[in-house]
């Protein structure tokens, strides 16, 4: 049954006509396609639709599964292809306008998906695409990510393809739904998932891409990839404990390196593990609390994560800069763009009225009412972590500390506008928590704005920001410096070239002396061998001999080795008399006629 | 050529910035006092316990991140180049 349109069909398909247009056309076809997109979601029912019946080895492909979960992330995703795509209306190339809105299509393709097949396609082709949005910065540092990233997630790929058609092995059918963590095809899919979510460990493509990507095209990546598997392990995983765990080490981990990163979008990158580690805990809670506040706060992410990251982009657009080392004082000419910035740090960091205050405390208080405390714990000290590196680093080095001497002007309007639009989103949720509350998977009975909850949450955030101000007084607050910090993708940027020194030498020198022995030894003693054999046997007989014989006789026969030696390879002939030849010819034939009659 | 001043080219507003941070956490450790709490644990019913907590969490966290991580991996720009 077709019901219109689908969304992901017209941002794909959509795509493909941007090249042919040019000029105002063409800005206002990509914002017409991008706000169509975003209304025939908002257009969308629950139900199945775009069901090709038995057209995969004859399983159906199940191209739109309607859901309250589904929906939530089709709103979200079209919504930020619209901001995102305003963002960047301005710029040249039509390569990169194209591939954003695919991945963008394909990522509402991915959500909407009912069966792992279609699901697996539209993941793969976001792998192709964000790659794509990484090496369209086009220098030297983007080019290398970008294969990393390509790298990691093809690895990230063959492990869920593996995983999926095990699972449909075992199970006879490829409808995605609820699968679960047991036995071996399960795992390889949560592997599969957990690389595009940025698991510990499978995280590091995320921090070494993301910052590397062009100012528009970081703001895509960050909304896609990692939400779209929260969304994927919401719909196949929830209440698995080993994610309350994972969620956990996800939340903490990144704020300790973000505090000493220089690299301001790198810092934002960090934070954005760090804020998917809550909606991972909350998956694994798995309570329609839980699974409510992980959609939520999914849903908020990706408004003031796209925010911060639009305002980081128009700073590198403005002065070309990006390091915190070379930026500060910039609120003195982007004024607006300081605002919007901060709006974002405020929401990160869950400031009562604006929109992470109402999605963040809805995780935080379904881990305590599971009573998980040292996951609990680990929550609280997060967000206050957070507050820390992206609520006041963010805004304070890149638009105050100490004066770059920076004089700039504030970005182009359409950057100006997408930014006002995701920062009013920001407090409009905020205000009017139960806009967002209303399309959650289940009916929400929360209730965020209560004085103890209020002051609770303005303590632990201005106190953290107390903290700030007493170490930078102080001194003891690290400076910022000019360097990189190690990550997880040392080992195999390290680990490549490890394996290139060993190719070079080690293995080179076993592959010259292999070659030795088998192309040279091996064949010069054969050749040699082959001169005589007859006179070789008899000298391996002697030597043989040698060993066996009594000590007046071994001078005899190593006498006769030593002759039999310098003679060889010595008249074959000679040693050879017609008559033993023509005893040999008849015992073979005798033996040929002996088979032949057996 | 004399620029113009901003907001906080002037140490006086920077003042009155830092001061209302005081105040407000002055005030809320005195709020802290009068409100009924709900809490999921009875930690959470000491006074101030998420500011104290906030505190002691950003300050560990930079000590740690400086003084511990750092110098494990931090590298020169051209590390990897």
């Amino acid at each position: 049954m077709i019901n219109g349109l689908h969304p992901a069909a017209i941002l794909i398909i959509g795509a493909f006509v941007v090249p042919l247009l040019s000029g105002r056309v063409k800005q206002a076809y990509l914002l017409l396609l991008t706000a169509v997109a975003f209304l025939v979601a908002l257009s969308l029912s629950e139900g199945t639709y775009w069901t090709l019946s038995s057209a995969f080895l004859g399983h159906d492909l199940v191209f739109g599964r309607v859901d309250k979960l589904s929906l939530v992330f089709a709103y979200i995703f079209t919504l930020m292809g619209f901001i995102g795509t305003l963002f960047g209306i301005h710029m040249k190339g039509d390569g990169e306008k194209m591939v954003s809105l695919i991945y963008g299509g394909c990522a509402v393709g991915a959500v909407l998906a009912g069966d792992m097949i279609t699901l697996f396609i539209f993941l793969e082709l976001m792998m192709l695409t964000a790659t794509y949005l990484v090496w369209a910065k086009k220098d030297r540092a983007s080019y290398y990510a970008g294969f990393r990233y390509f790298a990691v997630h093809a690895l990230g790929g063959l492990c869920l393809l593996a995983g999926i058609l095990l699972h449909a092995h075992e199970t006879g059918s490829i409808a995605f739904d609820y699968i679960g963590l047991s036995g071996l095809s399960s795992v390889l899919i949560f592997i599969g998932f957990g690389v595009n979510c940025a698991f510990p460990i499978l995280h590091a493509w995320l921090p070494d891409a993301y910052p590397e990507s062009t100012i528009t095209g970081t703001v895509f990546l960050a909304t896609f990839t990692t939400k779209s598997a929260v969304y994927l392990f919401a719909r196949g995983f929830p209440g698995t404990d080993l994610l309350i765990y994972i969620g956990a080490v996800m939340t903490a981990f990144p704020i300790f390196i973000a505090v000493i990163e220089n690299n301001l979008r790198r810092v934002l990158s960090y934070s954005l593990i760090n804020q998917v580690g809550f909606m991972v805990v909350a998956v694994g809670i798995g309570t329609e609390l839980a699974i409510n506040g992980a959609i939520a706060h999914a849903f908020v992410h990706i408004l003031y994560k796209g925010l911060l990251f639009m305002s980081m982009g128009s700073v590198i657009h403005q002065t070309g800069k990006i390091n915190a080392t070379d930026l500060g004082g910039l609120y003195k000419s982007m004024p607006f763009t300081a605002i919007c910035c901060i709006i974002g740090a405020a929401s990160i960091s869950g400031f009562p009225l604006t929109s992470g205050f109402v999605t963040k405390s809805m995780i935080v208080s379904a881990a305590g009412h599971e009573g998980l405390v040292i996951v609990w714990f680990t929550l609280i000290f997060a967000a206050a972590g957070v507050f820390h590196h992206s609520g006041i680093k963010i805004p304070f080095f890149a638009f105050f500390s100490h004066d770059s001497g920076i004089r700039t002007t504030e970005p182009p309007l359409n950057m100006r506008v997408a930014m006002g639009i995701a920062a009013f989103l920001c407090i409009f949720i905020g205000v009017f928590p139960n806009v967002l509350y209303s399309i959650l998977p289940y009916p929400v009975d929360y209730v965020p704005y209560t004085t103890p909850h209020v002051v609770s949450q303005l303590q632990l955030l201005l106190f953290s920001a107390l903290a700030f101000t007493l170490l930078l007084r102080s001194g003891i607050y690290p400076a910022e410096i000019r360097a990189i910090n190690l990550d997880i993708d040392w080992s195999y940027r390290k680990g490549t070239r490890l394996f290139l020194w060993l190719l070079y030498n080690p293995a080179t020198r076993v592959g010259q002396w292999g070659s030795r022995l088998f192309f040279e030894c091996i064949p010069a003693v054969v050749t040699r061998m082959s001169l005589n054999p007859l006179a070789v046997i008899a000298i391996t007989a002697d030597r043989a001999r040698m060993l066996f014989a009594s000590e007046q006789h071994k001078g005899v026969i190593k006498a006769r080795i030593e002759k039999e030696r310098l003679i060889y390879p010595g008249d074959i002939i000679k040693s050879w008399p017609i008559g033993s030849t023509v005893l040999w010819v008849s015992v073979f034939l005798l033996a040929y006629l002996l088979i032949y009659y057996l | 050529m004399a620029e113009k001043q901003y907001l906080f080219d002037k140490p006086r507003n920077v003042k009155i910035l830092l001061g209302a941070l005081f105040c407000s956490i002055a005030l809320l450790v005195i709020i802290d006092y009068f409100i009924t709490k709900h809490p999921e644990f009875y930690w959470e019913e000491y006074p101030s316990f998420y500011g104290v907590y906030g505190f002691v969490a950003c300050v560990v966290l930079v000590l740690v991140a400086k003084y511990i991580l750092r110098p494990i991996v931090k590298r020169r720009e051209d590390y990897y180049d």
